[in-house]
């Protein structure tokens, strides 16, 4: 596959990893973190961890959509497809396992009889408002900025088309505002993880450009790199990474120049300006409230709006006891700090989102086994969940 | 006497079927006349067979002095028919497979329809036309077979339950449990194919592609692989649902002992590929119906492929990995960059995602 | 937290739809994000939308410059 085979290509790879291994400086840590939920999952899809010298420690960040979607706004969609018989939920398939208010899913509501349909895609969920003319579509929309753009259009058509049918229930999140917050929390917080810079996302990037992540080293005087989706991508921001610390410089650097230019996608950028509007404060699970962090439908589409169109209320809600996911998506607990990792909380029987979400940093740890292969390093001589090297 | 008795088998006046516009009612599944024409004019003169053609409600065979293997299967994938395959083909298929993976030669099978009320007879038809064409091509027989019928809305067009019975390839002894450290693992082709292309029929998945589904029966390879290599090969298993990964998990825990693969030696078609990448899937969980893993004995290895290779159904075989001490019982994968990771089980149907 | 692929357009139905393909898969996709588009190029592609065009150029650099880092730890030692 071209623009994918040449960026996972073994002999690059090894090449990448000798150069990290001779500039990372023996006498310090490099505490990375990882924002996207994606690179999570390549990181260790891949194994990148056994390509890194022990003192680079990646920590997982929140850019996991539907990690950090509150257990109330899940609810919300449950309780509306359950309510309303007429309805038909559309969603992606990432939402249907995520365990809600009584561990319920989408998928078991399904089973209970709901109309709770998967789709890929936006235009899907159109095409079954059209088809459908006598019931109520509502598009669970759900992302950050690589997504929004695609849910914008998808309510434009809607109003060009008159599909009066069809409603988009909308939590779109916003990347920067989730960055601060994890940047900007108190120093010496005992919940506070230290991070020395940050590896961007990849397609969030392609939209919002490289520019919107100035604030970065202008505010916090932390280097960011944005970087591709491959794993030699991820392996070369390491290495621009470590060379910004090694030189004391705080920069945004664009790695992934193949894709993303410093102002981002203009026309993607308007259209969302013009459909969407900020909430003044959105709850995120894991960081709290963060002021003007999220969307909702612009007063000028407001009938497209299930939250107004059905009254929806959102009741906040609590996760399970003992589930550690708001600590793991700060970044300042590992999974395996978390108590139910691996015993009652598995992917067969996700109790978290950070476990139910591929690219969860618990599911991506449990499913390709990070831990299990720990369990058996020689003493003396442990690797992390991030791939550090730990006392025993 | 005259010979023209009503009362022998295949002289009684039988009404025509609709196979054109007609419809599965509930008095085909009632165990009268019109049951006996379904399986006359349909089932009998597809499958066509002296143990069928007896007409009774048992086939009765010489069982032969080495041990035989039996499996049971039931199929209700929907759709009924996708690009490849059917289900009946895939019931043929899937069931000569178990008789196969035991290191059996395929002998015969039984078939019971369990049809929902209003199925178009042409469908059916089809299906049973596919079943026979597929039970000749495997060198099998279906001698015995059960017809039901239920409501509209309590079926899903046609469910099919099939037993078989097979007798074991002398000199071959394959089981789950035999895998050893040392071993060499083996895939006999490309994975993912049958997966990727009933996945493309499902609606919010559209995509189009040549993709076929790999649905084959393997027995016809497992006696070539037999006669080179008997002796040596340790297990035979087809991966279906779940996968090769599910498949080489079994088998690591059956046998205690990890299995290391390697991710550049794994054959896999640039449309799956294409598909999974587009989906965040991974060929490793997606279903085959006409590919088998063997894990062999390192030294009969290269000359175990070579003779895969030569067959039409091994074209693509490769050695995928080894078996090796593992007291974690893993299935692990070095990875196109060399790194390192477990090849876990899924729990549950893999579903796509956009993150 | 995106997955997004690199697909081919194959051919340009309207102002915002193409035909495009990755390995044999066609799909019909949205292009209404981007602009300029040819038959021939390289779009990201998420949920059925293509996000930008894949610039060729920058991404042969980017594979030289990945390639160069090897090299230079092999002229070190």
């Amino acid at each position: 596959m071209k623009y994918v085979d040449e960026f996972r290509d073994g002999e690059r790879a090894r090449g990448l990893a000798r150069a990290l291994c001779a500039e990372a400086d023996p006498a310090r840590r490099y505490r990375l973190m990882e924002f996207c939920g994606g690179h999570t999952h390549a990181v260790f899809r891949y194994g990148v961890p056994d390509l890194l010298p022990g003192n680079i420690e990646l920590i997982h960040g929140p850019g996991c959509p539907v990690c950090v979607l509150p257990i109330g706004r899940l609810d919300m969609a449950r309780r509306l497809v359950e309510k309303h018989p007429e309805v038909i939920l559309a969603s992606y398939g990432d939402m249907l396992r995520v365990p809600g208010s009584g561990r319920r899913t989408l998928l078991q509501a399904k089973a209970d009889g709901a109309d709770v349909r998967m789709v890929y895609s936006v235009s899907d969920a159109l095409e079954l408002a059209r088809t459908n003319p006598q019931r109520q579509v509502v598009f669970f929309g759900i992302g950050f900025e690589t997504t929004t753009p695609p849910t914008a259009l998808g309510i434009v058509e809607a109003q060009k088309n008159k599909l009066q049918n069809f409603s988009v229930f909308c939590n779109h999140v916003l990347t920067p505002a989730a960055m601060g917050a994890i940047l900007g929390a108190p120093a010496g917080d005992s919940d506070t993880v230290a991070i020395d810079g940050i590896i961007g996302p990849s397609h969030v990037s392609v939209i919002i450009g490289s520019d919107a992540y100035r604030f970065c080293p202008d505010r916090h005087h932390k280097p960011v790199v944005i970087a591709g989706f491959e794993p030699l991508d991820v392996l070369q921001s390491l290495l621009m990474l470590v060379r910004q610390l090694n030189d004391g410089r705080a920069e945004v650097e664009n790695q992934y120049i193949r894709a993303v230019t410093a102002e981002g996608n203009r026309r993607a950028q308007e259209l969302v300006a013009r459909v969407f509007t900020l909430r003044e404060r959105f709850e995120w699970r894991g960081l709290g409230e963060i002021p003007r962090s999220a969307l909702a439908l612009a007063d000028a589409y407001r009938d497209f709006d299930a939250e107004h169109r059905f009254a929806m209320q959102y009741v906040a809600a609590e996760g399970t006891k003992g589930c550690e996911c708001p600590a793991v998506l700060r970044g300042s607990k590992k999974p395996e700090d978390c108590a139910l990792f691996a015993t009652a909380c598995t992917p067969q029987s996700p109790l978290g989102s950070c476990m139910v979400s591929d690219e969860g940093a618990c599911a991506a740890y449990f499913t390709y086994g990070r831990f299990r292969q720990d369990a058996l390093a020689p003493p003396g001589q442990r690797r992390g969940v991030h791939g550090e090297v730990r006392k025993a | 006497m005259s010979g023209q008795s009503e009362f022998l088998p295949g002289q009684r006046q039988a009404r025509r079927l609709d196979l054109h516009s007609g419809t599965v009612q509930m008095n085909h599944g009632a165990g009268g006349r019109a049951m006996t024409d379904l399986i006359d004019l349909l089932f009998r003169k597809a499958f066509d067979n002296p143990l069928l053609n007896q007409a009774n409600d048992q086939a009765r065979f010489h069982v032969p002095a080495q041990d035989m293997v039996m499996t049971t299967d039931s199929f209700v994938i929907s759709p009924l028919f996708f690009p490849g395959g059917d289900i009946g083909s895939l019931a043929v298929h899937g069931t000569v497979n178990d008789l196969a993976m035991g290191g059996a030669e395929a002998l015969y099978l039984t078939a019971g329809f369990i049809l929902e009320e209003g199925l178009p007879l042409a469908d059916l038809a089809r299906i049973v036309d596919s079943m026979a064409a597929a039970a000749r091509e495997a060198g099998v027989q279906i001698v015995s077979g059960d017809t039901k019928v239920v409501e509209r809305g309590k079926g899903d067009g046609v469910f099919i339950n099939t037993a078989g019975i097979g007798r074991v390839i002398a000199g071959v002894n394959v089981s789950g449990d035999r895998a050893r450290p040392g071993d060499k693992v083996l895939i006999s082709g490309t994975i993912g194919d049958h997966g990727v292309a009933v996945m493309s029929l499902r609606q919010g998945l559209s995509f189009s592609t040549q993709l076929r589904s790999d649905s084959a029966s393997l027995n016809g390879l497992v006696a070539v692989m037999a006669a080179r290599a008997g002796p040596s090969l340790k297990v035979l298993r087809d991966p279906t649902r779940g996968g090769v990964a599910a498949t080489l998990n079994e088998v690591a825990q059956q046998s205690g002992v990890g299995i290391q693969l390697q991710e550049t030696a794994l054959p896999v078609r640039p449309e799956v590929r294409g598909a999974c990448e587009l989906l965040g899937l991974d060929p490793l969980n997606v279903a085959n119906e006409g590919k088998l893993l063997v894990i062999c004995e390192a030294d009969v290895a290269d000359e175990l492929l070579a003779t895969m290779q030569q067959q039409p159904l091994g074209r693509d075989a490769a050695i995928i990995g080894e078996v090796i001490e593992d007291p974690l019982l893993l299935l692990r994968m070095t990875t196109h960059i060399g790194g390192d990771r477990v090849v876990d089980w899924l729990h549950g149907e893999q579903l796509p995602r956009i993150c | 937290m995106c997955l997004a692929i690199p697909v081919q357009i194959d051919e340009i139905l309207d102002a915002e739809h193409a035909i495009a393909s990755v390995s044999g898969i066609q799909r019909e996709i949205n292009t209404a994000l981007v602009e300029d588009l040819q038959q021939g190029d390289y779009v990201i592609l998420h949920v059925g939308y293509a996000l930008s065009k894949l610039d060729e150029e920058e991404a042969a650099e980017t594979l030289r410059t990945m390639a160069e880092a090897g090299l230079l730890q092999d002229a070190r030692q």
